[in-house]
């Protein structure tokens, strides 16, 4: 089929009955950010950003959502398959257990992390005493904690993308001789890559704000284990000025990019 | 080599051998109410459609030899490998199997370029991206589609797609090819250009081909031999002169153009199991089909004389316009349905209109009588 | 409520501010506007009505069961109790939330409500507080003292320096020469005593009565340096009180007899 030419399509307005709530929707989510912005102590703004933390945090805080969104494309990807093709039984079960961590209050979830991998956990205490490996206070506890949180959005938006893929593309690979894993790796994941990537941006951002399950069960130590969100809350303690600045770099670096990855994958893999 | 058409003729009872590189399949698929029970057999080479109403199970035919759907009793064998032996455990998944298909649809990848969707199977099947590249750039020369090599799926015309996803089922160079309803996407004047080329491709073609259609200009212009299918099992089998001369249901007369009665055969008179008896040329004994064309009944407004020895009167049940030509369906209370070719003229002159009465009347040298 | 708005240092807030607001819409929907005649309090006068309190989170059980007693013995009277780090508290209040009382975990937050005039009054000392050595119970790393919390290879929380009990620990630590080898700097006291209670960490240093609180999960060590590590806890009656009277009558009861005792109980020492 040849791609049409633009066409004016009838009535490009919106609906005033959608427009007034969707204004509605954007001024509740837009406005805090624009108090923040207000706020900011911009005439001081270089000397808290010149603080050795903030890089530190910030560093920290990239490294570990982008470890922890790679966490969550293996191991999700596979995960959303199982949910959406396979004929396991309890899948349901199954996939109503997966959406728990966005339930769960993030700290319970560090405390659950805590009971499995913590130094006297279930699995844990066998990493210690058979292999000295403690998990808790570390930058792989970060990952761990983010991942957990965030996997769900994940594993609900591939799921959903394969449930609406042309499965019919996948009988073709078959009889042009195309193994399942080919198959995979080749037809489905290529037909689902805008889900997939919608699925990491939102698993990212999570993983970026992440703040109960990180401090409960990795902690908070400069340069190790405070991220971000941590950062800005203990601020708030002392200096809420300090606070803001964070809080407004945090945002800075989210908008930039989650910006950038939905402009080149989304549209991308659409075409 | 013959096939028997399915009537409950079960696996096992295997008539004739097939021959290197032939199909030969046994297919009993029990599907959700549906049954399929059809024995075919495609000699290599050969090209076979596979032609029925829909709902007949045509696509689940093809879906089995795929090996996208499985056997419940039966066998499917391709140049002497068995591909699907419900009884003896054996099942080649599609991957593995020897074909290549056309989709409805196509189907080619939107996410590669054409020439990367004639080129998947030679890769998946191990090929270097430049020798697979390659060999499809061959290809898509000769379906004649090589200027658009680079460009996506979504930018083809339909004729075009069609082109690459025979070329892309072709690259593999495939014992089988299954080819369903290949030109159904296409509008009528893309179809006659394409349905040309099909048919100097599939003769080209050394395996054995079957493809899935419902116009029977597709089947008369391509196939070798035509299989029709209705209700999930074979009602006919020949070559499109046979079946075009000689059908044996409803449906296929309809495909065809022609008039066709059941009836008895009773020394020179045919008696039809609808009512009334035909004059026919050559009587046959015993349970027969009657077919003629439409071309050959005239109408008149009166009982007719000459020498035509069938006539009756009916009542215009129906008129369509077909190119220059007016089709008429005249019913009786006591005779079969008829339907008869008459000029836009003749309609005006008779005054011919839905309900009303008209004289239909045909020679018996232009009915030809066959076994039943 | 008027408050000084030239005070922008510590007088812009972010999220909490709706905190705030949430806890000034549940006290003044909860409470019918406990302007039950403010009238002005005589020395043993009748308290009736809502009474807020805000209070440090290490003085939810105590002022819990204070607060129980009081209305026993002041029948008409109710008291609204707030418990959250005490940083928190001083921001709501100064960002306008309608409190009678207010006991902090420190002079510092103390200061930032009377910094912004917002006390009636000189605040009073409650209680003190006294650090010490928290361990799992069992004493698993055979912790001896603070020499121990110095000591790289074993696994030490400490409060942050931002909140009360990480000052005093970095007081504790100054007087006694030593750098503290702490793996994580918790946000507040109770989630160090967490870590504790889990036997994430070999030790930590809490408060007394946080050791008294987490009963036989934890067991505590006494500091000989810890005359550093006494934290004041100050009280103080708000000047912007809805309910003074009431007010008054609770300062007076948490400061006389029975609030010492309930105070001496849990672990804190007296002035």
């Amino acid at each position: 089929m040849s791609s049409p030419d633009t066409v004016r399509t009838r009535g490009s307005g919106i609906p005033p009955v959608l427009l007034v709530p969707a204004a509605l929707a954007a001024a509740f989510l837009l406005l805090p950010l624009v108090g923040l912005l207000v706020r900011t102590p911009w005439s001081d703004l270089g000397t808290h950003l010149s603080e050795p933390a903030v890089l530190e945090a910030l560093r920290l805080s990239l490294v570990s959502a982008v470890l922890a969104t790679a966490v969550c494309l293996v191991l999700g990807v596979p995960l959303a398959w199982v949910l959406a093709r396979a004929e396991v039984p309890g899948r349901r079960l199954l996939r109503a257990l997966i959406t728990l961590p966005l339930v769960l209050p993030p700290v319970v979830g560090g405390v659950a992390l805590l009971m499995l991998l913590g130094r006297r956990g279930l699995v844990g205490q066998h990493l210690y005493d058979w292999f000295g490996i403690s998990l808790p206070f570390t930058t792989t506890a970060v990952v761990i904690a983010e991942a957990f949180v965030a996997m769900p959005f994940l594993v609900i938006a591939v799921e959903g993308a394969l449930r609406g893929a042309d499965r019919r593309y996948e009988d073709a690979a078959a009889t042009l001789g195309a193994g399942r894993w080919l198959t995979f790796r080749r037809v489905t994941l290529p037909l689902v890559a805008p889900g997939v990537s919608a699925g990491a941006v939102l698993c990212f951002a999570r993983a970026l704000g992440e703040f109960g399950a990180t401090i409960t069960f990795a902690g908070s130590f400069p340069g190790v284990t405070r991220t971000m969100p941590l950062a800005v809350y203990l601020a708030l303690e002392t200096d809420p000025e300090a606070a803001i600045v964070l809080a407004l770099v945090l945002l800075l670096v989210s908008v930039v990019v989650l910006v950038s990855l939905r402009g080149r994958w989304v549209s991308g893999a659409s075409s | 080599m013959t096939v028997h058409p399915g009537a409950g003729s079960r696996p096992g009872a295997r008539r004739a051998t097939s021959g290197e590189g032939d199909l030969a399949a046994y297919l009993w698929v029990d599907r959700e109410g549906f049954r399929l029970d059809v024995d075919l057999l495609v000699p290599g080479g050969e090209v076979v459609a596979l032609l029925g109403p829909n709902g007949a199970g045509k696509t689940t035919v093809l879906r089995v030899l795929a090996g996208l759907l499985r056997l419940t009793q039966g066998s499917v064998t391709l140049g002497g490998r068995v591909l699907d032996d419900p009884a003896s455990g054996t099942f080649v998944p599609a991957e593995r199997r020897d074909v290549g298909m056309v989709f409805q649809d196509y189907l080619l990848f939107p996410h590669l370029s054409a020439l990367d969707n004639v080129a998947f199977g030679l890769r998946a099947r191990g090929a270097g991206r430049a020798e697979a590249r390659a060999t499809a750039t061959t290809w898509l020369e000769r379906v004649g589609v090589s200027e658009h090599a680079g460009a996506r799926p979504g930018r083809l015309s339909g004729g075009q797609a069609q082109r690459v996803a025979l070329a892309r089922a072709l690259a593999t160079d495939p014992r089988l090819l299954l080819l369903d309803e290949p030109l159904a996407a296409l509008d009528a004047s893309t179809r006659l250009a394409v349905r040309g080329d099909l048919a100097r491709h599939l003769r080209a073609f050394g395996g054995s081909a079957l493809m899935v259609t419902h116009d029977p200009l597709d089947a008369m212009v391509v196939a070798d031999r035509i299989v029709v299918l209705e209700g999930g099992r074979v009602v006919q089998d020949g070559s499109p002169a046979e079946v075009a001369r000689a059908p044996r249901t409803e449906y296929v007369a309809r495909l065809v153009g022609l008039n066709l009665h059941h009836g008895r055969g009773v020394g020179e008179v045919v008696r039809l199991e609808a009512g009334g008896e035909l004059h026919v040329a050559d009587p046959l004994e015993g349970k027969v089909l009657v077919a003629y064309p439409p071309t050959s009944v005239t109408l008149h407004r009166h009982h007719p004389e000459g020498s035509a020895r069938n006539v009756w009167q009916g009542t215009v049940a129906g008129l369509e316009q077909h190119a220059h030509t007016v089709r008429a369906q005249v019913t009786s209370a006591s005779r079969p349905s008829v339907l008869a070719d008459v000029t836009p003229a003749a309609v005006a002159e008779l005054d011919l209109r839905i309900g009303a009465p008209v004289w239909l009347s045909f020679k018996a040298t232009d009915t030809h009588v066959y076994p039943g | 409520m008027a408050h000084d708005p030239t005070h922008s240092q510590t007088g812009r807030r972010l999220a909490l501010v709706s905190v705030g607001i949430l806890t000034l819409g549940m006290t003044a929907c909860s409470g019918d506007d406990a302007v039950s005649a403010p009238t002005t309090a005589e020395a043993g006068g009748r308290a009736t009505g809502d009474i807020v309190v805000f209070a440090a989170a290490s003085l939810t059980d105590t002022f819990t069961g204070l607060a129980g007693d009081f209305e026993a013995e002041h029948p008409g009277t109710r008291i609204v109790l707030n418990f959250a780090g005490s940083s928190a508290l001083a921001q709501q209040i100064v960002g306008g939330a309608p409190v009678d009382v207010l006991a902090a975990a420190s002079p510092v937050t103390m200061a930032r409500v009377t910094d912004a005039g917002l006390a009636a009054g000189e605040p009073s000392v409650l209680a003190r507080n006294r650090l010490e050595i928290a361990v799992p119970a069992g004493n698993p790393a055979g912790v001896t003292g603070l020499e121990d919390l110095a000591d790289e290879d074993l696994t030490i929380a400490l409060c942050a320096e931002e909140v009360p009990c990480g000052a005093a620990s970095v007081r504790v630590f100054e007087a006694a020469g030593l750098t503290p080898a702490a793996d994580t700097f918790e946000q507040d006291v109770r989630a160090a005593l967490t870590k504790v209670t889990l036997g994430e960490v070999d030790a930590a240093l809490v408060y007394r009565t946080d050791v008294r609180a987490a009963g036989g999960a934890v067991e505590g060590l006494d500091l000989p340096e810890s005359g550093e590590g006494v934290t004041d806890y100050p009280l103080v009656l708000l000047a912007d009180a809805p309910n003074p009277a009431g007010a008054q009558a609770f300062v007076d009861y948490v400061l006389g007899e029975p609030g010492r005792e309930a105070l001496g109980a849990a672990g804190f020492e007296l002035p």
